[in-house]
């Protein structure tokens, strides 16, 4: 569904991405993983179209989508959420998945009804699907840390992605709450048959619910496969994982 | 504003509105009618700045655009004033466009900085074109509809007009449009991520806002029969902002209340002393120490505190 080919991006000198490649299949729970600044967050950059790539390829469903803004990625079926919490703190839960679910139905141009005669439906069973439903009229600079990165997850959602991409979704969480998280992407890949891709460092998460591991040091792709391959990999293990830790 | 219960109130306004002229001065009645033209400019100021988060810091020149297109067409063209009118803050609208997609490519500051250069260029081509929009004398005395003609006239006129023009923008901003606008204000990477056009929409809302500029700018003419060139003068621009910031910028009436604070001040401070900037000075720091988000947004957060209170019980 994705393959990313030969990727690169680099900033002022320095190599963030280099040579990057990547493949998600259809329906699959794919994580990528590597050391801090290993590039992982660049790469989901450079395949939404936030950043633009100096090289290399991306192909989504196989069509070549490589340099396209990030909101023409969006519509053609990818979306995020981001590793920093990144909503509209002004607005209420509510609001902000309102906003997301107008973008993707193309009504961001109507300009005389009230924002609150529309799509509320889609809205609630976002909430609903999510478990926030109960937290729709807070302001959501006054939620907790782990629900605003369950609010990012349903911002994206909203726009009916067919790949969904995940940076770091349990970052900061608690225990319980990554907990949740752990169901809810479960969830998500076998009740909406969406296909998934995250990178995250919680090791436990990542063998837990990763169909394919993707593994990225300084920049580049050293290995692609399933958990247990990922494991075996005597390139993975001296690069990071370390011996027999984090398993 | 907003909902059921501020419809009273608002009803209350406009009645005072409609009779106040029977009761008050000329010069009152004048004043007024200054203040809303003022309020609304500054509203639409707003629209962009507070609502849509964008750096529009020379505002003025699409306000003296308007008022500039009517005055000449209607003066030395000699078209019809109506349609004068009509066409005024489509000239400003057209001027936003332009400006908008030079300057939309820029972030933040850098928009605000080279939206002033551009608007400072429009300022000395109108101060400096003595045969067509009079230089730096303007053009006084246009002649309007007598309907509208008399100091009562201009003061319907404006506050139908005005009354109009930010019913509108009340509707736009409570719309899907608006909360888009809102969105990028807070988050425009965030926005980019949910497949919004964030230039496209940014575009439309400085349109949006030079329009209702433009409408303003025909109020003054109305009001006053002239233009001038300080119309589309920087300082004006910076005057309409502290209008916005001292009224309240995320509230939708905070730049009309903060219009009438500032007029005010200027009418009557200035009788009795000429560094009536002097007084606008110490108002404006202690605003900006007690009450950063404005007159208007204290009110709120202290009504909103009241009624979460009750609920809480």
């Amino acid at each position: 569904m994705l393959e990313v080919k030969g990727l690169s991006k680099s900033f002022g000198g320095f190599l963030a991405v280099n040579k990057a490649t990547l493949e998600v299949r259809k329906g699959e729970i794919v994580a990528v993983i590597g050391p801090n600044g290993a590039g992982k967050t660049t790469l989901f950059n450079l395949v939404t179209g936030i950043l633009k790539p100096d090289e290399g390829q991306v192909l989504f469903k196989g069509e070549e989508i490589t340099g396209l803004p990030a909101y023409k990625t969006c519509k053609k079926g990818i979306t995020r959420s981001f590793q920093v919490v990144n909503i509209f703190s002004r607005l209420t839960v509510f609001e902000n998945v309102r906003i997301s679910v107008l973008s993707q139905q193309g009504k961001t141009y109507h300009w005389f009804k009230p924002s609150r005669e529309f799509v509320n439906e889609e809205t609630s069973e976002i909430l609903k699907s999510v478990g926030l439903i109960n937290r729709k009229y807070n302001v959501c600079g006054a939620l907790s840390h782990g629900d605003q990165k369950v609010l990012e997850i349903a911002i994206a959602l909203a726009g009916k992605p067919e790949l969904l991409i995940l940076d770091e979704p349990t970052a900061g969480m608690s225990p319980e709450e990554t907990a949740r998280c752990i169901d809810l992407i479960k969830q998500l890949s076998q009740s909406l048959g969406l296909t998934i891709l995250f990178c995250e460092h919680d090791m436990e998460l990542v063998f837990a619910i990763a169909q394919e591991i993707m593994v990225m040091v300084r920049g580049s792709t050293i290995a692609q496969g399933p958990p247990d391959e990922v494991r075996r990999n005597q390139q993975v293990q001296d690069a990071y994982l370390g011996g027999d830790e984090g398993c | 504003m907003g909902g059921k219960k501020s419809i009273i109130p608002l009803l209350l306004v406009a009645i005072l509105l409609v009779f106040l002229p029977f009761s008050l001065p000329r010069f009152y009645t004048y004043l007024i009618s200054l203040i809303v033209t003022m309020g609304l400019l500054s509203t639409s100021l707003n629209f962009a700045l507070g609502y849509g988060g964008i750096y529009q810091l020379h505002h003025g020149v699409f306000y003296g655009t308007g008022a500039y297109a009517a005055a000449v067409m209607i003066a030395k063209l000699g078209y019809n004033p109506w349609f004068a009118f009509i066409i005024g803050p489509l000239v400003a609208a057209a001027l936003s466009l332009v400006m908008g997609i030079i300057c939309i490519r820029l972030s933040k500051l850098y928009f605000g900085m080279l939206q002033i250069s551009l608007g400072s260029l429009v300022w000395a081509i109108v101060y400096r074109w003595y045969g067509f929009t009079g230089g730096d004398d303007g053009i006084h005395g246009i002649s309007v509809p007598s309907m509208i003609g008399s100091t009562k006239g201009a003061y319907y006129f404006t506050m139908i007009v005005a009354g109009l023009a930010m019913f509108f923008m009340y509707r736009i901003l409570h719309s899907p449009f608006g909360s888009t606008l809102q969105g990028i204000r807070d988050n425009a990477v965030r926005s980019q991520a949910i497949g919004v056009n964030v230039r496209r929409h940014q575009l439309t809302a400085l349109v949006m806002a030079g329009f209702f500029a433009g409408v303003a700018g025909v109020l003054f003419v109305v009001v006053d029969n002239s233009v001038f060139p300080n119309m589309l003068f920087w300082t004006l621009s910076l005057e309409i902002t502290i209008m916005a910031l001292l009224g309240g910028w995320f509230t939708f009436l905070g730049p009309m209340l903060g219009a009438a604070i500032i007029v005010l001040l200027r009418t009557f401070v200035s009788t009795v002393t000429e560094y009536w900037t002097f007084a606008l000075g110490i108002l404006l720091m202690l605003v900006i120490l007690f009450l950063p988000e404005g007159v208007l947004g204290k009110v709120f957060e202290i009504w909103k505190r009241r009624t979460s209170a009750e609920i809480r019980g």
